[in-house]
């Protein structure tokens, strides 16, 4: 049995939806990346899985970690979730730390509340974490706040705190979008080192389908609030089948490649109240037909292996597009 | 930080010297003290003679100067009305409108704060609805309004409690509660949108998802982040603790420091104008240096930046 | 050799944090003795981490910010100063993009209006023909006719980011400077503008400055690339060597911190420490601290920007290399 079992995952804010039906499964000690562009509902998944989300967002569907249920659970039961078996960090590490609280006083509540540790062990255990997500002479600096450190070593700060609880499944949304480049290579080196020593698992939420297939397993391209993609990595970027993810690989210009006018996919993404009545991605696919504009593909798994929801994906010859609309 | 204290109270000093010194300039255009003290119909002797004792004769600046000496040596001098020394006037009756804006400012405080975080954590609903118009009926009404109909209601309709003097608590009741409704419909509309704005922070998020229940999240992270704003607000209020009664102290006449302001202004008692606006000027100083050391106390970020100055 | 349209000669600038009336202030160097020069119709990028300086270059090269030491050429004559008649007349000639298009317009003004104002200002055209002039702006960057009556916040933050273009270009300058004219962008989007800000270098021959910290958009775009850290040039080259041959071994950790699809982290240089901070700059070669390389030298000697084998590197390792080549 996976660890986290998404099935038919539905949010809607103030009646409009915008998650439409997710199925995802996360077992243990694995790392999976969720790729998209902004809005199409990466981490808006993981936050109503948690219940983060704020009181007007209308969420239907089931999470179930170790076969628990955290939709419509009680308050009490989904905390007990929160911190201890799921832990999350954040884009921007600066403003997600309290400013007027040490950032020791933060890692040991957390150690506190999982682990029952008060005083000189919370103390020595907080020195530990941070010692371990490489913030030097930590013993000194575990009183300062946040603000008197770099937006960098806030992300370490915010690892320390995650891990604090010795969560089994890591959410990373986007954690690395806000820093440097020096220090993003850092921090993906940081998640890849502690994945390794804790076994935990990892979701890696970002629109960096480099960082993405730097640290994960596999991935599940994300458009308009559906999964349109997903598979293993060397898979999904060796042989991208859906036209939108062959499209976002084509739109990042490449280092050792040259000078050259760029692939970009035409128009912009669909508005969630307005979504087209077919194929949310029908309006800007290059390669789709009468049966794409009023027929949504559903996710489907491929006898090559991972999911795919296309009517007419990369890789087939027209042939086999015509017998599939005409099946259809 | 002691620079940071002492460029502070150089400041302080400076405010007091620039608010002394528009006094200055404002009472003596506005009209000739001895013709208001000693009446239209006073013979000319009679006003020369008043000019040259209270040294109205001199040429202005050399009458600044004069004045200036005498507050920096702490000489408020003599009330032109009651020829008692001027500060012994004023500070008589600063208990008095004590006892009616430190209850209001409890009051404020302890309604207006806890009905504003209540309604931010219960946003849209009908409770929320009802702070939100209860707060605009409250500083869109003007006191001396809300007065009257007190009185009206309580005094003359009831008859429950007095309708003006100062001879027990019963009579403190109304002013205290003409006085704080503003105040708590202020501090209850800011702090709901400060808790409504913290609420909304990324850290609030990160509290929620390192497993705190909501009632940790409010108490240990959201409220001390909300402080600080809230704090300037109170501030303001308890820089008006002396001066912030006038209008209530003469609805119900109330023998305070309002009531004082009103009668020297209308008397041109320039002695005690003046020395009614120094101590005004200082407790707002005053409370203006209370609030900045408040905020050091709360948020770190400042604390860091008033170091550095 | 044409000479250059942007040319920058010991360029300093200073600021003073934490002053007050007691105490004098820390001085921050932003930008620490830069030389550039750019020529007609190049694009000359320029990459480097926060705090590295190069937007305070980018504006000190349009003249909206006086440098502390050194001079900007623009022509070949010196910049006017600030707000002076003639600093106002140039102002049509060069333009500033950047990041955040939203801040950048104003948001109770319709998108035709934005995009004429500068038409109106310098008095280039009116009436009928600012009307006519407008539209044609709008279609080259891509705005449809019916978006002309829009407001910004009606439009997507790619369409904003080419009405900032469109107004940019309103002047016919000659000289651009774009500060990280992608960065706030969605991926498909960001290569829908690069290719726009391609098509109208080529077309109408711009010179160009392009700002930013993400090497590949840099890499696809630029002519030549400037490598800043703490204020300095560190490394400078053709693109198509800089990115495949970086030589300061600050370039070659940046270019091997880009994370490449299909590749896992192995082999990648992770350097050690903070990104730099201008106000506690380290001795000798700033990056020394962070550096693989270091020595006792490169904490000691600031390493001048110079030619080793055949590139521009401010490096003291980069020095033997060449002795023995040569």
């Amino acid at each position: 049995m996976a660890f986290v079992s998404i099935r038919d995952l539905k949010v809607a804010f103030d009646g409009v939806q915008v998650l439409h039906g997710i199925d995802l499964d996360i077992d243990r000690g694995e790392a999976v990346g969720l790729v998209g562009e902004s809005g199409c509902g990466k981490s808006v998944t993981w936050l109503a899985a948690l219940g983060l989300l704020p009181g007007k967002a209308r969420v239907s569907g089931s999470v179930r970690v170790e076969g628990q249920e955290l939709i419509g659970a009680p308050a009490r039961m989904v905390e007990r979730v929160r911190g201890a078996r799921i832990a999350m960090i954040f884009q921007d590490p600066s403003s997600s730390l309290n400013p007027v609280q040490r950032v020791g006083r933060q890692i040991a509540e957390s150690l506190a509340l999982h682990r029952g540790l008060r005083g000189a062990a919370a103390r020595a255990e907080t020195v530990r974490l941070l010692d371990m997500v490489g913030i030097p002479s930590a013993a000194t600096r575990v009183d300062l706040y946040p603000h008197e450190f770099s937006g960098g070593q806030c992300q370490r700060i915010m690892i320390a705190m995650a891990l604090a609880g010795q969560p089994d499944l890591l959410i990373a949304d986007e954690p690395t979008t806000a820093l440097d480049a020096t220090i993003q290579a850092q921090i993906l080196d940081l998640l890849a080192r502690l994945r390794a020593e804790t076994g935990m698992a990892m979701v890696f939420i970002s629109h960096d389908l480099g960082a993405v297939s730097a640290v994960c397993d596999r991935a599940a391209v994300m458009y308009a609030g559906r999964m349109v993609e997903a598979g293993g990595i060397e898979r999904l970027f060796a042989a991208p089948r859906h036209p939108y993810t062959r499209g976002l690989f084509d739109a990042i210009p490449e280092l050792d490649a040259g000078r050259g006018r760029l692939n970009p996919i035409q128009g912009v993404v669909p508005d969630p109240k307005k979504l087209p009545m077919g194929c949310a991605f029908f309006p800007r696919c290059t390669r789709a037909s009468e049966l794409c504009r009023i027929e949504r593909p559903d996710l489907k798994p491929q006898p090559q292996g991972g999911h795919l929801a296309c009517f007419r994906p990369l890789g087939e010859d027209t042939r086999t597009w015509a017998r599939a609309e005409e099946l259809a | 930080m002691f620079s940071y204290i002492l460029s502070r109270l150089a400041r302080a000093v400076l405010t007091i010297a620039l608010v002394m010194t528009f006094a200055f300039v404002v009472l003596r255009m506005s009209g000739d003290p001895a013709m208001i003290l000693l009446g239209p119909d006073a013979p000319q002797d009679a006003i020369d003679a008043f000019r040259t004792r209270w040294g109205l004769d001199a040429p202005l600046w050399q009458q600044y100067l004069a004045y200036m000496k005498q507050l920096v040596t702490f000489d408020f001098g003599i009330s032109m009305r009651d020829r008692a020394p001027a500060i012994d006037l004023v500070l008589e009756r600063v208990p008095a409108t004590l006892a009616l804006t430190i209850p209001a400012l409890i009051l404020k405080v302890g309604i207006g704060i806890p009905a504003g975080v209540y309604a931010a954590l219960h946003r849209q609903s009908v409770t929320d609805r009802g702070v939100i118009m209860l707060s605009i009926f409250g500083f869109t009404i003007p006191s001396f309004v809300l007065g009257l109909v007190l009185v009206l209601i309580f005094a003359v309709q009831l008859d429950w409690l007095p309708s003006g003097g100062q001879e027990s608590w019963r009579h403190a009741i109304l002013p205290i509660l003409t006085m704080s409704v503003g105040g708590i419909g202020v501090l209850a509309r800011f702090s709901r949108s400060a808790m409504i704005e913290v609420l909304g922070q990324p850290y609030i998020r990160t509290a929620m998802a390192k497993g705190l229940s909501w009632r940790d999240v409010v108490w240990k992270h959201a409220l001390p982040n909300a402080a600080v704003p809230i704090v300037t607000l109170i501030g303001f209020m308890v820089g008006a603790l002396i001066a912030g009664a006038v209008v209530v102290e003469s609805i119900f006449s109330w023998p305070g420091v309002g009531r004082l302001i009103v009668v020297s202004v209308a008397n041109r008692d320039l002695a005690v104008v003046q020395c009614l606006l120094l101590v005004i000027a200082s407790s707002m100083v005053i409370a203006n240096l209370l609030v900045d050391v408040a905020y050091g106390l709360l948020d770190p970020r400042l604390r860091a930046k008033s170091a550095a100055h | 050799m044409t000479p250059p349209v942007i040319e920058a000669r010991g360029l300093v600038q200073k600021y003073e944090s934490g002053r007050s009336l007691l105490k004098p202030g820390r001085v921050v160097r932003a930008v620490d003795g830069i030389d550039l020069a750019v020529r007609p119709g190049e694009v000359l990028g320029v990459v480097g981490e926060s705090g590295s300086g190069k937007s305070t270059l980018g504006r000190m090269l349009l003249g909206l910010e006086s440098p502390a030491a050194g001079k900007v050429l623009f022509d070949g004559a010196a910049m006017p100063a600030p707000r002076t008649d003639e600093w106002r007349r140039l102002r049509a000639r060069m333009q500033l993009i950047y990041q955040d298009p939203l801040a950048a317009l104003d948001r109770r003004m319709t998108i035709a209006d934005q995009i004429g104002e500068p038409l109106r200002i310098h008095r280039i055209a009116e009436g009928p023909e600012l009307h006519e002039r407008v539209a044609a702006l709008m279609a080259r960057v891509g705005l449809r006719p019916d978006q002309a009556d829009r407001y910004p916040h009606e439009l997507s933050g790619g369409q904003r980011q080419r009405v900032v273009i469109a107004r940019a270009l309103a002047t016919g300058p000659k000289f651009l400077v774009c500060d990280e004219p992608v960065s706030a962008l969605d991926v498909s989007i960001q290569a829908q503008v690069v290719n726009l800000l391609r098509d109208l270098q080529e077309q109408e021959g711009l010179t160009m400055v392009f700002i930013s910290h993400d090497l590949k958009v840099v890499r696809n775009i630029c002519d030549r690339v400037a490598v800043m850290y703490l204020g300095r040039v560190v490394e400078e080259a053709p693109s198509d060597q800089i990115f495949t041959d970086p030589r300061h071994p600050y370039t070659r950790a940046l270019v091997s911190s880009v994370p490449k699809a299909g590749q896992g982290l192995a082999g990648r240089i992770i350097l050690q420490g903070e990104p730099p901070n201008p106000a506690a700059r380290p001795d000798g070669c700033a990056f020394h601290p962070r550096c693989p390389l270091a020595d006792a030298a490169c904490a000691r000697e600031v390493p001048a920007l110079e030619r080793h084998r055949g590139r521009l590197t401010a490096c003291l390792k980069q020095r033997p290399v060449a002795q023995t080549a040569a």
